[in-house]
């Protein structure tokens, strides 16, 4: 009876089955890969506005204060997003007539609110409130990077789990003094660790205990 | 491993592990011949388009599960563990009998063993496969089943290690990684046979990448039965260990009826119990169908019923022990529960368990009832349902009278809850209907080792 294998298989058995552990391990990494990829997390993807709104232009080149248009960030869970009137404070005045803000006259004239795109959309099961954030020193640009330089907003972080976990386990390297939460260029000084231990305390930050409990986020 | 003589022809009352007047040739050719069959018999297909309709039910059922959440089935507060959990414990358990086989008995150099370890090892898997389907569909969104695992995750999340269903997932995952590779490396020098007899050339290349290279040269031999021994070694702590996990889901808790320290021996025994009475029930067929009755012999069938009947006595005696406790605890809930058993709303499947597990196997006793065939099924199948009911009863009567009446409640399945039951003995069937068929359902060459001719050779006598 003539042989069913060549040769050649005892080799290829071979390799197979040492590489197969190989195989597995880099089918797990590339796995966890994709799962924190920004394809999956859609992180740092610009969305596409009805509006094109540059905060690079808005907040860097103009100053504005976040507050301004996001006015409920300091009292509620959501920041807001701003009104139409609050556009037209100044677009009544300049760019009066700019095509590009054709959308939100014609929004002030309808009445109806302009459909932006929502960037930082938490899942319905993630209880997140903005208020406490800001009162205890965590500043805008620590979650939603700098703010100021980006033309059309994208999503800076994952906002996955781990990503959320990783400051409410141990803040003290995030925290910044409350005056600085809505300073766009603030940058962690050379004794954060030290300082941010102080504010924890001085903030009455909660222990991890706490912070990482799972009815904390997930109520 | 050399047989004295007595193994070989044992003492006249009792019958041969093999009838005589086999030689090596007639146990491969009887064997293998089912396998390597060109014509599948028709009854083979029947019986398989029977059992796989049944397996229909089973994936229909599940997949109506995932559409439409576990509300299908008959669990609410207060009973939140209902037949998932039942048809897990008593799955598993039936798992036990072939590693026990297989392992211990090899361990031990039960000979006889040799004619039902291979099936009985199939079985294993394919109940152990069965178990598996309910931890994952019981989970709501089974599709998020891969989170029991631990591994690096997006969530910085890890398992709950000190819970004991998080044991679970180690237990059966390991007890089925260790029976599946005991199963294949018993498998490799049958399949090297069947390579070298199959006439058809995709059955030889399937066969032959299986068999690894099997050339039968006595180095192969030699790692081949470290290799067996050591695995055997393995699985051993595995016949004891899984059910006592499965059994720390229950006693851990500080539910009345389930926090008892008689819980770990008396689920294992309860394990092998309903594990060698599903080998019974598919022995018995089997040897019927294929004609294998000198491979199979009475000595087999009644060294079974023995096990059934002590490891029944031990689960009876978990039984007393329950009801003991119940009363010495001095507790108020256990004593409660323990009369609630007796005589509360699900007192006729709590005396049906007592027949079918502590009384039917007594018949065991009797020289005549082990030496009849439809006493040993009867009593194989009235022990199943048997083990089945001692599960529906720790889970459902622990639960249903909860620490305040106003919160007791009952429990009935769903046409649901049967139909994924009933559909997982059809599942189990079709595997097992597919192992006949494309494998030897005995070791070919364990059986040439119990041959008379081959213990002569063994003590290099001439023949």
């Amino acid at each position: 009876m003539a042989q069913v294998f060549h040769r050649s298989t005892n080799s290829i058995a071979r390799v197979s089955i040492f590489g197969a552990v190989f195989i597995v391990v880099g089918l797990g990494w590339l796995l966890d890969t994709i799962s924190r990829s920004s394809y999956v997390t859609q992180a740092r993807n610009a969305r596409v506005q009805p509006v094109a709104f540059s905060h690079k232009h808005h907040v860097g080149g103009a100053g504005f204060d976040c507050r301004y248009c996001h006015t409920s960030v300091e009292e509620s869970a959501f920041a807001g997003i701003p009104s139409t009137k609050i556009c037209m404070n100044c677009h009544s005045q300049i760019w009066a007539d700019s095509p590009m803000l054709a959308p939100v006259r014609e929004s002030l004239k309808t009445g109806r609110s302009i459909e932006w795109t929502r960037v930082h959309d938490l899942p319905g099961f993630v209880y997140f409130d903005h208020s406490i954030h800001v009162a205890k020193g965590v500043g805008c640009s620590t979650c939603h990077g700098r703010v100021d330089q980006m033309p059309l907003t994208w999503q800076e972080n994952s906002l996955q789990m781990d990503w959320c976990v990783n400051c409410h386990g141990n803040p003290a390297p995030f925290v910044r003094p409350r005056q600085e939460v809505f300073n766009m260029a603030w940058r962690p000084p050379p004794d954060q660790l030290e300082q941010g231990a102080r504010l924890v305390t001085e903030y009455k930050i909660l222990p991890p205990s706490v912070l990482t409990s799972c009815s904390t986020c997930h109520r | 491993m050399a047989e004295t003589p007595e193994q070989v022809h044992p003492e006249a009352h009792r019958p041969p592990v093999i009838e005589p007047g086999h030689s090596f040739s007639s146990v491969t050719d009887q064997i293998s011949s089912i396998v390597l069959t060109h014509r599948t018999p028709a009854g083979w297909w029947l019986g398989f388009a029977l059992v796989f309709s049944i397996a229909m039910m089973l994936f229909y059922s599940v997949a109506y599960l995932v559409v439409v959440g576990v509300g299908i089935w008959g669990i609410n507060a207060p009973v939140g563990w209902g037949f998932a959990i039942i048809n897990f414990v008593w799955w598993i358990g039936i798992g036990h009998a072939g590693t026990l086989i297989s392992a211990i008995l090899l361990l031990l150099r039960q000979e006889w063993r040799t004619s039902i370890n291979r099936f009985a090892e199939a079985m294993t898997l394919f109940a152990v496969a069965q178990a598996g389907i309910f931890p994952l569909i019981h989970l709501g969104r089974p599709w998020l089943g891969y989170w029991l695992f631990p591994y690096p995750n997006t969530m910085a999340v890890w398992p709950q290690f000190r819970s004991p269903l998080m044991w679970d997932v180690f237990a059966v995952a390991t007890y089925a990684t260790v029976s599946a590779l005991f199963w294949f490396i018993g498998l490799i020098p049958d399949l090297a046979t069947l390579r070298d007899r199959s006439e058809n050339r995709a059955a030889r290349i399937i066969y032959g990448m299986l068999a690894m290279g099997w050339r039968g040269s006595a180095r192969h031999w030699h790692r081949y039965e470290t290799a067996y021994l050591l695995l055997a070694g393995l699985a051993t702590p595995l016949v004891l260990s899984v059910h006592t996990v499965v059994s720390f889901d229950f006693a851990i808790s500080i539910v009345p009826g389930w926090h008892s320290t008689i819980f770990p021996p008396y689920f294992v025994a309860g394990a092998i119990y309903a594990g060698f009475a599903m080998v019974l029930l598919i022995a018995i067929p089997l040897r019927w169908a294929y004609g294998l009755e000198d491979f199979i012999t009475m000595r087999h069938l009644q060294n079974m019923c023995k096990i059934l009947l002590a490891t029944g006595m031990i689960v009876f005696y978990g039984y007393l022990m329950e009801a003991f406790f119940g009363w010495y605890s001095g507790s108020i809930y256990e004593w409660y529960m323990t009369k609630n058993r007796a005589v509360g709303p699900y007192a006729p499947l709590y005396w049906a368990l007592i027949f079918c597990n502590g009384v039917a196997p007594q018949v065991f006793w009797s020289a005549r009832a082990r030496s009849s065939i439809a006493v040993q099924f009867i009593v194989a199948i009235i022990v199943s349902i048997g083990m089945w009911l001692e599960r529906f009863i720790i889970v459902v009567t622990s639960l249903h009278r909860d620490f305040l009446p106003s919160s007791w409640g009952m429990y009935t399945p769903t046409q649901w809850d049967w139909m994924t039951l009933i559909g997982t003995l059809g599942f189990f069937t079709t595997l097992l209907f597919l192992f006949i068929r494309v494998l030897p359902m005995i070791s070919i060459f364990e059986m040439r080792t119990i041959l008379p001719g081959a213990a002569v050779r063994a003590k290099e006598e001439p023949a």
